[in-house]
């Protein structure tokens, strides 16, 4: 999705009229969390984002304006937050709801937000909300191509890279065909995780993002007319690159964590990841060796932004909006994009900030793996969700059932 | 009729009951969605769940690897703890097999499949510790161990994971089959060891085991965590399928996964109906033998050093894999072919050690409320079984393992359907209380064969010396059977520990306990914090089984005919 100029003027300007129309009612909203315990659902997988959260909680609460109190929900997967308020949806529970607050983005979003789960819009009436780079990334008010119309707020920025190892391979391959060649030249030594996982399919729409003809095609629902057609060209690159994957393409990784421990364990040479700063702060934290680097392909790498929402039946909607703007704090967002801490890209506009928090990522390191934001290069928009379904069923009905 | 014995006669009805609302809520949500009864799929009533279930063409393949890793793994799991016995028993090593087991029973499933996994990858310790230089390998190679087609690896976790349990209830059904003599009378005939064992011991041993290999086998079918890690992926088992199509992000898939939990319940029904027929087949060629009078004397040199092997590789595997996965704990860098970590460091612990006490007690209060409660519940019912009478009917068992055979992610949202109907969410005694429907099951099945194999002479004895029947309860059988009541407990409290999907469906996530830690940090792969987690949620249920296997000894050390053996 591309927006004018003139579209950007009109958000842009929208939200700087927001906040001081809030004022009032934010004071409120402040007033009414106080006190509050927010359980916040999250992924629980890396302890460096709980270490992080728990920084979070701490601020919520140290802060005297705030005094909300935060707990991180640890989760092995999203969806089960989901199917939780689903369940109290149908038992008729509508208000006192367990989950005050999700992190969120994509299908999960899509599906909650269609279920009419999600309570909104919040996001634009945050007293942080002008400091979001709307105009610069516009993935924070686009998920997956669905306008996110306040009913979540961006937390941070991520974006497809690869990470290769600089001691097994000097120069890693930097376009979509000589990574094909390079991984029929080098059986055994590339893998991607098994698609419908998140980041299996997010390399499938690498893919098809370079082979297809017009790439605009994706960000409209599929068309079931000219579908088929369309995704050949997927579906002989990775005929071509099967046999020379790893395992042969008879046993494919879990998830990011599993694809990254292969990395670590020199099972492969070139892994990916959906944060540019993972490959730097798990170097820092002794789970990658330190000659390990990162790239990304001419023509850019499909990236998106990580959400938080609040269910419809939150019983401290409150509280979780106040979590929502302290999350959005320049502080929180420096902290977060240390390579050392998090190494998340920041959602917010550095042009928008103070001096002195300007100067909190100024300060930041790199980290040692981390490409610049030049040399990111561009960010490829996430195609409409229906893609996603439609490739990774397909997938399952060619690869996925071999045996 | 005292109150007491009123209540007592109650006792089997109202356990029922406990259990049967719950599971039966569960079924309900269950086959509500695989009928196209749910909200969200806005499809009508009808068998459109089945149609996309039989469409998907993964199904045969899933649904034989689920029938070959999970009979084959409880097949393999019994002849070898049976062979552990019948060769060890009555001997010193016998005494080590035992403390051995408590540390092994404790470890949950996804740690003993990630430390198996880090030891027989190609990546893993072993090919570490042989290179380069006896392989030659400076990288790891490309070789297809885990998530082998055929489920190989998967079914080595899974005996290696069922072999401690069976041994545990073999020790603990052991005492009421008066093995040590029935073993001397074979003998002084001239029968081999383990002919002596398969034709003496063996029928009384089975009665009373029979109820834990059924629910070996329905663990073993329904097995998730195990078979994400180690089972193929191409497609993968069934049980496995109904998690990934229950938790799609879209929510599309709901009836499906539902259709295929009710799939995966009559797989588990027609795979204990094969059984039993195994059974019969095994009873007459028991029985042939017998006739025969056939000692195979000689069939132990070869039998019981390969009975001993069986059973050692399992046992190795599962204690390396963990002592691999407790060197990543204390692991600074560590990358292949190196054997071991350069450093060592305590990061990994000190990070994980905040909140840590607060988790390992609520695990522990969660499961001390659940096991002491069904502990009581379970005695009732026997000691009203006993007083009155009573038969438990087919049916009646039926329901009381269906918690067992039914996949937990399909019967669940049922049941938190109906905790937040009632009202009854978030909190902690909701939770102990689903605790206590997972619970009920293994400890009714741990102690129900020992307690009514109890030589009821005993009792007899009592009652002519004039003691009442409560008494005779509390004072004759309930500390003759203070092992297998020790043992059921201990098994109890570590089925409460693991859970995970209960406590934090019914839950709503607010109560923490170690195992909902250590399963979030699971699905980020991290092997320290992993081997973290894996040594301290051992930690609480290994104290209870060490505690079951020795409390007897320390307080029956004067008498010898009640030992464990």
């Amino acid at each position: 999705m591309r927006l004018t100029r003139r579209q950007f003027g009109l958000i842009a300007g929208a939200s700087l009229l927001a906040p001081r129309a809030m004022a009032q009612d934010w004071s409120a909203v402040t007033d009414a969390a106080r006190g509050q315990t927010v359980y916040w659902h999250a992924w629980g997988g890396d302890p460096k984002i709980n270490d992080f959260i728990a920084f979070v909680g701490a601020q919520a609460q140290a802060q005297a304006r705030y005094g909300v109190t935060l707990e991180h929900v640890k989760l092995a997967s999203t969806a089960d937050a989901v199917a939780r308020v689903l369940a109290e949806r149908d038992a008729g529970q509508t208000s006192g709801g367990a989950v005050d607050l999700i992190w969120i983005n994509g299908e999960n979003f899509a599906a909650m937000k269609a279920q009419r789960l999600l309570l909104g819009p919040f996001a634009e009436s945050l007293p942080n909300w002008p400091l979001v780079d709307v105009a610069g990334k516009p993935a924070v008010v686009t998920d997956f191509t669905l306008p996110t119309m306040g009913y979540e707020s961006p937390w941070a920025l991520a974006q497809l890279v690869f990470e290769y190892d600089t001691a097994r391979l000097p120069t890693p391959p930097r376009s979509l065909a000589e990574m094909q060649r390079w991984i029929t030249e080098h059986p055994g030594r590339f893998a991607y995780p098994q698609p419908p996982d998140y980041l299996g399919a997010t390399f499938l729409k690498q893919v098809l993002h370079g082979v297809i003809g017009d790439p605009t095609l994706l960000q409209s629902p599929v068309d079931e007319a000219v579908y088929e057609a369309t995704v050949v060209p997927l579906w002989s690159f990775l005929d071509g690159i099967h046999p020379a994957l790893w395992r042969e393409g008879r046993a494919f990784p879990a998830n990011e964590p599993a694809l990254g421990q292969l990395l670590a364990d020199g099972e492969i040479d070139i892994s990916f990841a959906f944060n540019p700063g993972r490959a730097s702060a798990e170097i820092a934290a002794g789970n990658l060796p330190d000659t390990v680097r990162t790239f990304v392909l001419d023509g850019g790498t499909i990236g998106n932004a990580s959400f938080v929402a609040i269910p419809f039946n939150a019983a401290n909607r409150e509280g979780a909006q106040v979590i929502a703007n302290l999350i959005l704090d320049p502080a929180v967002q420096a902290r977060a994009q240390d390579p050392a801490v998090l190494g998340f890209q920041t959602v917010l506009d550095m042009a928008a900030l103070t001096a002195e928090d300007r100067a909190r990522f100024d300060a930041l390191a790199l980290g040692v793996a981390t490409l610049s934001p030049t040399e990111l290069g561009p960010v490829l928009l996430e195609p409409h969700a229906s893609w996603m379904t439609r490739i990774n069923q397909d997938w399952i009905a060619r690869y996925g059932t071999v045996q | 009729m005292t109150v007491g014995d009123r209540l007592l006669r109650l006792a089997p009805g109202v356990t029922l009951c406990l259990l049967a609302v719950p599971v039966l809520a569960g079924l309900a949500g269950t086959l509500a969605p695989a009928f196209g009864i749910d909200p969200l799929s806005g499809r009508g009533a009808g068998l459109s769940a089945f149609a996309d279930l039989w469409d998907w063409p993964g199904l045969r393949a899933a649904v034989w690897l689920s029938v070959t890793s999970g009979v084959g793994s409880s097949l393999l799991a019994l002849v070898i703890s049976l062979g552990v016995v019948a060769t060890l028993i009555g001997r010193p090593g016998f005494a080590t097999v035992q403390r051995l087991l408590s540390p092994l029973l404790a470890v949950p499933h996804a740690a003993a499949a990630l430390g198996l996994a880090f030891l027989i990858a190609p990546s893993g310790w072993i090919a570490r510790i042989l290179s380069p230089w006896a392989t030659g390998w400076t990288q790891p190679p490309d070789l297809l161990i885990l998530n082998d087609p055929a489920g190989l690896a998967l079914t080595l976790g899974l005996v290696a994971k069922e072999t401690p349990f069976l041994l545990l209830m073999i020790l603990a059904a052991l005492p009421q089959t008066d093995a040590d003599r029935r073993l001397t009378v074979a003998a002084s005939l001239g029968y081999g060891r383990v002919s002596a064992f398969a034709l003496t011991v063996l029928p009384a041993l089975y009665a009373q085991l029979r109820l834990p290999v059924y629910a070996v086998i329905a663990y073993a079918m329904t097995a998730v965590e195990m078979a994400m890690i180690l089972g193929p992926t191409l497609p993968p088992s069934l049980s496995v399928q109904v998690v990934l199509w229950a938790t799609e992000p879209n929510l599309a898939h709901r009836g499906t996964a539902a259709a295929a939990a009710l799939v995966q319940v009559a797989l588990v029904i027609a795979a204990l109906g094969l059984w039993r027929l195994g059974e019969a087949v095994g009873r007459s060629l028991l029985c042939h033998a017998a006739r025969s009078g056939w000692r195979a004397a000689r069939a132990d040199l070869a039998l019981q050093p390969l009975l001993l092997g069986l059973a050692l590789a399992p046992a190795l595997a599962l204690t390396a894999g963990l002592a691999g996965l407790a060197v990543w704990s204390v692991a600074g860098p560590w990358t292949f072919p190196e054997a071991l970590p350069d450093t060592l460091t305590l990061q990994t612990w000190s990070r994980a050690a905040p909140g840590l006490w607060q988790a390992a007690t609520t695990s522990l209060t969660l499961a001390l409320a659940a096991t002491l409660a069904a502990l009581a519940l379970v005695l009732a019912c026997l000691e009203a079984e006993h007083r009155f009478g009573l038969n438990p009917s087919a049916t009646v068992l039926w329901l009381l393992y269906l918690p067992l055979i039914v996949p937990q992610v399909a019967f669940l949202p049922g049941l938190q359907m109906l905790a937040l109907s009632a009202g009854a969410q978030g909190g902690w005694g909701a939770v102990a209380a689903v605790h206590g429907v997972f619970v009920l099951p293994y400890v009714f099945l741990s102690l129900s064969a020992p307690w009514r194999a109890w030589d009821g002479r005993i009792a007899v004895q009592g009652a002519a010396l004039g003691a009442s029947p409560r008494r005779i309860f509390w004072q004759l059988r309930l500390p003759i059977l203070l092992a297998p009541v020790l043992t059921a407990a201990a098994v109890g409290l570590a089925v409460s520990v693991g859970q995970y999907l209960p406590t934090l469906l019914i839950g709503g996530g607010r109560v923490e306990t170690l195992t909902t830690e250590a399963v979030a940090l699971s699905s980020g792969g991290n092997r320290r914090v992993i081997g973290t987690y894996a040594l301290l949620q051992m930690a609480l249920p290994a104290v209870g089984f060490a505690l079951a296997l020795a409390l007897p000894r320390l307080v029956y050390a004067n008498r010898r005919g009640m030992g464990t053996g």
